[in-house]
């Protein structure tokens, strides 16, 4: 058990990897065997990552580097600079890893029934494994055009920000010699070159988590990729806006302006907000509505962050209000991730049985998909945020704080919320209520492993909403924690340099 | 020795490729050629990262020749090598992409192929 523990960095990685190339083999064996085979090795990951979030939140950063005697060795003797590769979790890290594994293993049991086919450098290896990953989930339906384009277009998104990555990598390796963030940040002199830099990397970021004005591909991508896939690609962009609060927070945050980097990521946010939400209000694709909700709410991950990057700089202000505005958009990350899953997860089922995702030709679906109606109603009560859903706990956060730094943006924030209920109830009256179509007469509920997945979903929003302050405090203040104090980050790695 | 050479003339051949590549992406509009642009792009990061590990006079890190100069710590080389590798994949995803969209729109224009709009 304790090896287990010790080892569980890579195995976290190591056991997905390797179930990959298993299941085409073992899908040999039947149908069934496959499914439980990736419950089973996704239940082990997600199990690992519960100990080792256990492990962080009571020891500290844990180290895991490659190749070394000792996996807490980060210098190999005699050297002063890690060359080996290394894993490195915090409470910042594990937050992601555990949203990423919750949504996998409700989006698996949500697609096991129509799943008929198998399914600083570090960061680039893994950004581009993911959006390799991503885009062919998202032209899953090849015998689609319109898949294959959404698909395409983010496969090119992908490729070019990764590019600018491998780039900016490239200017900072030049200077400094190494490549972890840690070194890196301990090393970093804020020259010409490092801002360039931070402005491709910042970019690169921005565009892969479809933050206006370089979100084109969303609406594309969210609206041809399956359901069961669509988790996978919310979560690869929120692991995107993840390495950019690490670049900005660990790697730059002893050194830039934060007021400045702070304001730029507010107008990101409050532009993401704004544009996102008013090209969803006339949409009549279900799927693409959804998917303009998504910039829109990550425009709100953005403010609460940007305010808190904003004040990084004043203490006064940061006790106050700057580490609750870091906390609520942070909270909002994973309560987005559920509620957008599970939105997602209604509008295909509506697909799944009547065929269309526009909204002008369904209605009445209520009489025969009782269930999905029911959990469309969670999620669009949670994304709007109603209480006592957790769309409202983290929003009430970001309100409360952002009010205190800056009363407008807290203003257009609300603004935003209520445009979003709008065209959500719009959604739901056409969609779901009116009188029967004679077209959708036979329409069925859909089958019961895709209610159990939108369930664990739906269950997870109500929980978070009912107790905010457990997740909060447990969860997401570490996470805070971790990005604020640069220095444990750092010290892990190169020890106790002054 | 090539002291003849400037030494960042690497960097200069780097820096128009990627200048290249970006203009293609940008304002082209058949699918292949935007795929070409992002190739290139890939090859002016590569370049320029094994212009970075290039050292005057340093020799390559081979153990079972041991050399006579100083070595070269092969980190950017082994980046460019990963690098390669990935963009192999993501090129031949591409592809294979734009041939299906091909099939089933019958163009390679990205305007006359476009289904998704607003």
């Amino acid at each position: 058990m304790d090896s287990l523990i010790y080892h569980s960095p890579a195995l976290i990685v190591a056991l997905p990897l390797v179930a990959a190339f298993a299941i085409p083999l073992i899908s040999r064996a039947g149908y069934r065997v496959r499914s439980t085979f990736s419950l089973v090795i996704l239940g082990l990951v997600t199990f690992l990552v519960a100990v080792l979030a256990v492990d962080v939140h009571t020891v500290g950063i844990r180290v895991y580097t490659f190749g070394a005697t000792a996996a807490e060795l980060a210098l190999p003797g005699g050297y002063m600079v890690p060359v080996r590769i290394m894993f490195q979790v915090d409470g910042m890290s594990i937050f992601m890893g555990i949203i990423i594994t919750t949504v996998t293993l409700a989006a698996l049991i949500y697609s096991i029934h129509f799943m008929k086919a198998g399914d600083m450098f570090n960061l680039f290896v893994f950004l581009e494994i993911a959006s390799i990953a991503g885009a062919g989930l998202a032209a899953y339906r090849t015998n689609m055009a319109d898949a294959l384009e959404g698909g395409f277009k983010y496969i090119v998104v992908s490729a070019i920000s990764a590019l600018m990555v491998l780039f900016a990598i490239g200017i900072l390796y030049s200077q400094y010699n190494v490549l972890s963030i840690a070194a890196l940040a301990n090393y970093m002199q804020y020259t010409t070159l490092d801002m360039i830099a931070l402005g491709l990397l910042g970019g690169a970021f921005v565009m892969k988590l479809a933050g206006v004005p370089l979100h084109m591909w969303a609406p594309d991508t969210y609206t041809v990729a399956p359901a069961g896939t669509t988790p996978m690609i919310l979560a690869a962009s929120y692991t995107s806006m993840y390495a950019l609060y690490r670049i900005t927070f660990t790697l730059y945050g002893a050194h830039i302006d934060s007021t400045a980097i702070g304001w730029i990521v507010i107008v990101v946010g409050v532009l993401s907000m704004f544009v996102g939400v008013m090209m969803a209000v006339h949409q009549t694709d279900i799927k693409r509505m959804m998917a303009y909700h998504a910039i829109s709410q990550g425009g709100y991950m953005l403010l609460g962050v940007g305010v808190g990057l904003a004040v990084l700089a004043n203490p006064v202000a940061l006790a106050s209000y700057g580490r609750d505005a870091i906390n609520g958009g942070v909270f909002h990350i994973i309560n987005h991730v559920f509620y957008k899953a599970l939105l997602f997860m209604t509008a295909e089922a509506i697909f799944f049985r009547i065929g269309t995702r526009d909204t002008n030709k369904m209605g009445g679906l209520a009489r025969n998909m009782k269930w999905t109606a029911v959990f469309y109603i969670i999620g669009a009560l949670a994304i709007s945020g109603i209480p006592p859903l957790n769309g409202f706990a983290s929003k009430l956060l970001i309100y409360e704080t952002v009010l205190q730094f800056n009363p407008v943006l807290a203003v257009i924030a609300m603004f935003v919320s209520l445009v979003t209920l709008a065209s959500f109830a719009k959604v739901f009256y056409s969609a779901f209520t009116g009188p029967e179509m004679p077209a959708y007469r036979e329409v069925r509920e859909v089958p019961k492993s895709m209610i159990i997945g939108m369930a664990i979903l739906a269950a997870c929003v109500i929980f978070f909403g009912i107790f905010p302050g457990l997740i909060v405090d447990n969860l997401v203040a570490p996470a805070t924690e971790a990005l604020i104090n640069q220095a444990p980050y750092i010290n892990a790695v190169m020890g106790a340099v002054p | 020795m090539m002291e003849h050479v400037p030494l960042d003339f690497p960097f200069i051949a780097a820096a128009l490729l990627m200048g290249v590549s970006l203009y293609i992406i940008i304002f082209k509009k058949n699918l292949i050629k935007l795929i070409m642009g992002v190739a290139m792009l890939a090859a002016g990061v590569n370049l320029f990262l094994v212009a970075l590990g290039y050292r005057a006079g340093g020799g390559a890190p081979i153990y079972t020749g041991v050399p006579k100069e100083t070595m070269v710590m092969p980190v950017p080389q082994a980046l460019t090598l990963t690098s390669i590798v990935i963009n192999v994949a993501v090129l031949a995803l591409m592809l294979t992409m734009v041939i299906r969209i091909y099939r089933h729109t019958g163009s390679l224009d990205s305007e006359k192929s476009r289904k998704l709009k607003g």
